[in-house]
């Protein structure tokens, strides 16, 4: 019993040791966390931002960018598109004679679609390479890992295409080019009732994708409010192929039209599996399903489907017709949404640097906040208080294996 | 009750697909008594083989000939018997003295190795892709309310088919009776004259067959291959490791049953609790099963002695 | 008394010599990059120990160990999230001075409980089942526990903590997409204090009665049952302790990164940690030590000589090869110190690094293996 009790009484002193020892190098560790923290609040005026601090990224004649990605993994499609979309942005900065005299290079590492190599390798460009403004991550999860990092170092970091809501909340160095989920799931909404004048809807979600949830959820919420009702709403996880299940019961339940704010190759099963279940009713989606390989694999099941989407390749602006054209040029095949996000998320970028007229992460924070009606690939770019950007969103009908241009839905607050 | 039969009919169609597979980590479980984690590597090699050769042959995505269906599913098959031959020899033989806990990690590593590698750009590539449709999957009639599509019946079909020479092979043949005897003891088997090392490497190939074979049957049901490393295809194992489990592990009755149960399962949990769930209730199943049954359904109980 | 002193003498000035080096600001000379790497080492390090005692020592086959991380990360990001709103009102990660720690503390001690709690459950079935079976019921459990965590509603905003009670939080774990916004409290002294503790606990547990008594349920069951061991009480027990530093891990984790995604809780980070025993060397403290800062560190190592698309490759080749190679694992179950103590040990050394000749000898045994019948 003796020995019982005065192993608890070390085992006390000890502990107490360990918390005074811990309060301490909180306080210390703290004030250290927000003397880098503490920026002041995001002001649109890139005026107020003259402080000299020295000049950041790359040497002489060039400004460095950073890019993180998901090049390897069960992401890496993405990173890909991303990654050539960019590319291709910084060969035509570079082409018409870079920004602020300096031409600009670009150093990307892989993440693997790992939020703890996301963290390492957004830390490797702030402190190692030094990297001016950081571009990256299509999946939210990452882009809020990386752009964490980013934010503490007072780095600006434009996401090409994290559609998720909490990616730029409280991050006031985080910006994105992309349209937010809420406002994604207001256009098909919208489109629903309005257009297509269908009040039942059923969801199929993936519940292990937060982009997914997130866009199911905002579609749900906008669609009831509309007049809509939800008839359904049914979950896989990601990697199933067999939809048989969820779509019985959706069937059951008779619904209108069903929405599937899915990636494109498990959308594409999905609609083969109803139309095999004799469900001949539309189908809605995001801007997942944007890719080549959705018309492969579903076929024609796809007809009588829509989605919303950044852009459509098909616009007839010259902007995109540049970019398509030249992405075709270089890589040969035809961009997808997130190349093109990509590709904006670097000019956009290019176009804050120019106007910041240094190469100051402040200064280009606050000119990358005061963006307005930047004209970009994906639409004219806004970006507003919440460092989201302001701007329409396309919805594409398929048909005969074809995305074509239906509508455009604007902006409303 | 067309929607009761609906869910019992993909399940038993998904059962039977799970079971090809089970089949294969039943076979190298019962005589090496591992799970071979890179098992579902090769079901998606199967399936991507075919792709490539269909891409080589330039196959359209539309429904292509019997014969040139067969050629590719057979030459995929070859291929993947191929690797899992090579995979037995680079990698496990080796090992063949060594814990089982080492040949384990050995298939982990080969397992992230296939991944990783076919998903190089100049390999597979890191996209989803169609898969080329060998059988018409839109097909077929209607039973009192239930579809029931032709690529389903030729699914079944196929995969007992399989599963009856499997059974011949292992019951009524000689390389059969080496196969079981090794499962039985290996060491005494090797001193009444089994050429054990030929025999595991033949089962390594039977298994990587069968898994080929699953491997395209589900691309072709499904019309969409995930890219090698999504998590598609190993929870597509992992699911047919659980029938093999569930079903008792190292018997071939015990892998049907199995694989019949959890697919019928996952249809009638998704259907009827919650579609959220029906994993958890897949993984409930497994468990509660070993709870009741330690070995499986038909596992046999082995008296550990000292 | 002595005994207790001195398992926790060291772990006293372990933290001591940790708090100065935190307080002169230590960590930093390394960099933010090699800091963040080492950070993820040492949680690393936690984990492979951990299952280590079930894996290593108990020799009991759980492939679940993500499961209980996650319960540890989720548990203790709540705490620290909510916990931090409903005391001070502060709204993460801005925390009044010196109270991030003390509600640390607690948080990480709350994770790695209601891991063990979740660990004595999944103990429990060890009673009736065996090898591979256990295995997979293992991984059973950690899989249900991740897809219950995905299903809870998204993290609630401090205005909106104040309508709920303080346990239907619990509800509101982001599991639908993703917990934000945890503070991030973890740095170096943390990591490596709790580090410390738990390889003087494991080490002071492999040279206990306990660790005997786990040991030779390893060597064998029956024969350890014969002599008097309670087989299932140790195997439960060993499930029990591994589950909560586990736990404590992923508090760790959870503070670390600042936010959770649940899916990356799935069985291929379960995978991760076996294979940082099994290349450590099963029961190996130092080895398992070794081999999570070789695993964690490699893709470090491999991004910065600009291999980083071929990572996974040669880390999955390496991992056949050092098997092949080293089936025993870095160290077998020895330890560091005493696998290269004395004359036994210089020649343990050789056979660890070889000569030409034995590599040679090694690599054309392993062909006549290849190439034999």
């Amino acid at each position: 019993m003796v020995r019982s009790r005065s192993s608890v009484q070390v085992l006390v002193g000890v502990l107490s040791l360990t918390l005074s020892a811990a309060l301490a190098t909180t306080s210390a560790g703290c004030d250290k966390l927000r003397g880098k923290k503490k920026k002041p609040a995001p002001s649109a005026s890139p005026s107020a931002s003259a402080s000299p601090s020295p000049t950041p990224g790359g040497e002489g004649g060039t400004i460095l960018i950073g890019e993180f990605g998901s090049m390897t993994g069960a992401e890496a499609s993405f990173g890909e598109s991303t990654h050539k979309g960019i590319e291709l942005a910084l060969e035509h900065i570079n082409a018409k004679g870079g920004v602020l005299g300096k031409q600009l290079k670009l150093k990307s590492y892989d993440d693997a679609g790992n939020p703890e190599q996301a963290t390492a390798v957004v830390t490797k460009l702030v402190t190692d390479d030094k990297v001016t403004a950081i571009l990256g991550e299509v999946a939210s999860n990452l882009s809020i890992a990386g752009g964490q990092v980013a934010q503490d170092s007072g780095t600006p970091m434009i996401s090409p295409s994290s559609t998720n809501v909490q990616v730029t909340k409280d991050r006031d160095h985080v910006f994105r080019v992309c349209f937010i989920d809420p406002f994604q799931g207001f256009a098909m909404a919208k489109f629903t009732t309005e257009t297509l004048k269908h009040t039942k809807a059923a969801i199929l979600r993936d519940q292990t994708q937060s982009y997914s949830q997130g866009l199911a959820d905002a579609f749900k919420d906008a669609y009831v409010k509309m007049g809509g009702s939800i008839v359904a709403d049914e979950s896989y996880s990601k990697g199933d192929k067999n939809f048989n299940s969820q779509l019985s019961k959706i069937k059951a339940a008779k619904p209108e039209v069903i929405f599937l704010p899915g990636y494109y190759s498990d959308v594409a099963t999905i609609a083969k599996q109803a139309r095999q279940l004799g469900l001949k009713l539309p189908l809605l989606g995001g801007d997942g399903w944007d890719s080549p390989e959705l018309f492969q694999i579903g076929g024609q099941a796809l007809d009588n489907t829509y989605f919303s989407n950044h852009y459509s390749h098909e616009e007839p602006r010259d902007a995109v017709k540049v970019f398509v054209g030249d992405f075709q040029k270089k890589f040969g095949i035809i961009p997808d949404g997130l190349a093109a996000l990509g590709y904006d998320a670097a000019m956009l970028l290019a176009d804050a640097m120019r106007r910041a007229g240094s190469t100051d992460k402040k200064a280009i924070r606050d000119a990358i906040a005061s963006t307005k009606d930047f004209p970009g690939v994906t639409g004219t770019i806004t970006i507003d208080a919440e460092r989201n950007s302001q701007k329409p969103a396309v919805i594409l009908k398929i048909e005969g294996g074809k995305a074509s241009y239906v509508a455009s839905v604007a902006p409303t607050p | 009750m067309s929607f009761f039969f609906g869910l019992l009919l993909v399940g038993f169609v998904q059962g039977c697909l799970y079971a090809l597979i089970a089949l294969g980590y039943t076979l190298v479980f019962g005589i090496l008594q591992f799970i071979n984690f890179a098992h579902s590597d090769v079901v998606m090699l199967g399936a991507w083989f075919a792709w490539k050769y269909a891409q080589w042959m330039g196959v359209s995505f539309s429904v292509i000939s019997i014969g040139t269906s067969l050629g590719i599913l057979g030459l995929s098959v070859l291929s993947c018997a191929a690797v899992g031959f090579t995979i037995e020899r680079l990698a496990y033989r080796p090992l063949r003295h060594a814990p089982r806990i080492n040949i384990l990690i050995t298939a982990i590593g080969v397992s992230l190795f296939l991944e990783n590698f076919t998903q190089l750009p100049y390999v597979f590539g890191s996209r989803d892709k169609a898969m080329p449709q060998l059988l018409d999957v839109y097909a077929g009639f209607d039973v009192g309310g239930v579809r029931v599509q032709y690529f389903q019946i030729i699914t079944v079909v196929f995969a007992f088919a399989l599963m009856a020479l499997l059974s011949l092979l292992v019951y009524r043949t000689r390389l059969g009776r080496a196969m079981r005897a090794i499962s039985f003891d290996t060491r005494t088997a090797s001193l009444m004259g089994i050429p054990t090392g030929r025999v595991i490497a033949y089962t390594f190939v039977l298994g990587s067959a069968l898994a080929a074979a699953a491997g395209i049957l589900t691309g072709v049901a499904f019309g969409s291959l995930s890219q090698p490393s999504s998590t598609s295809w190993i929870r597509f194992g992992l699911k047919a490791f659980i029938c093999a489990v569930v079903g008792g592990i190292g018997s071939i009755e015990g892998a049907v049953a199995g694989g019949l149960l959890i697919g019928i399962t996952e249809q009638l949990a998704g259907g009827y609790i919650s579609s959220s769930y029906a994993d958890a209730i897949v993984f409930g199943v497994l468990i509660l099963v070993l709870m009741v049954r330690p070995s499986g359904i038909f596992g046999v109980t082995m008296r550990e002695k000292v | 008394m002595t005994g207790t002193l001195k398992g926790l003498l060291p772990i006293a000035i372990g933290i001591a010599i940790l708090f100065v080096f935190q307080a002169v600001g230590g960590p930093s000379m390394f960099g933010a990059y090699q800091e963040d790497a080492l950070l993820v080492i040492g949680i690393n390090i936690v984990l492979g120990l951990s299952l280590n005692i079930v894996n290593g020592f108990t020799g009991q086959f759980s492939i679940g160990h993500a499961g209980f991380m996650a319960l540890g990360a989720y548990a203790g990001g709540a705490i620290t999230y909510y916990g931090a709103i409903k005391l001070w009102g502060s709204y993460p990660p801005e925390l009044p001075p010196g109270t991030g720690d003390l509600l640390f503390v607690v948080a990480l001690v709350c994770a790695g409980l209601v891991a063990a709690g979740a660990g004595y459950l999944v103990g429990l079935p060890s009673l009736r089942l065996r090898g591979d079976y256990l295995a997979i019921v293992t991984l059973g459990f950690a899989e249900i526990i991740r897809i219950i965590i995905t299903q809870t509603e998204p993290v609630l905003s401090k205005q909106e903590v104040s309508q709920h009670s303080t346990l239907s939080l619990f509800k509101y774990l982001g599991g639908k997409s993703i917990f934000d916004r945890i503070p991030r409290v973890t740095n170096f002294f943390w990591v490596y204090s709790v580090v410390l503790i738990v390889i003087v606990v494991c080490y002071r547990l492999k040279q206990s009665t306990h660790g005997r008594a786990m040991l030779s349920v390893r060597e064998n069951e029956i024969a350890a049952e014969a002599m008097g061991v309670h087989t299932t009480r140790f195997k439960v027990r060993a499930f029990v302790m591994a589950a909560f530093f586990a736990g404590v891990a992923g508090g760790l984790y959870a503070m670390k990164l600042g936010n959770l995604d649940a899916n990356r809780f799935d069985f291929q980070r379960s995978f991760e940690s076996i294979v940082m025993v099994v290349l450590g060397g099963m029961g190996s403290i130092s080895g398992v030590c070794l081999a999570a800062v070789l695993v964690t560190y490699a893709p470090y190592l491999l991004r910065d000589v600009g291999l980083d698309q071929y990572r996974m490759v040669i880390y999955s080749l390496s991992l056949v090869v050092l098997m092949v190679v080293r089936p025993q694992g870095l160290f077998g179950m020895h330890e560091a110190w005493t696998v290269f103590a004395g004359e036994a040990g210089r020649r343990r050394w050789q056979s660890f690094i070889g000569t030409p000749k034995r590599w040679y000898l090694g690599v054309r045994a392993y062909a006549r293996k290849v190439v034999g019948t």
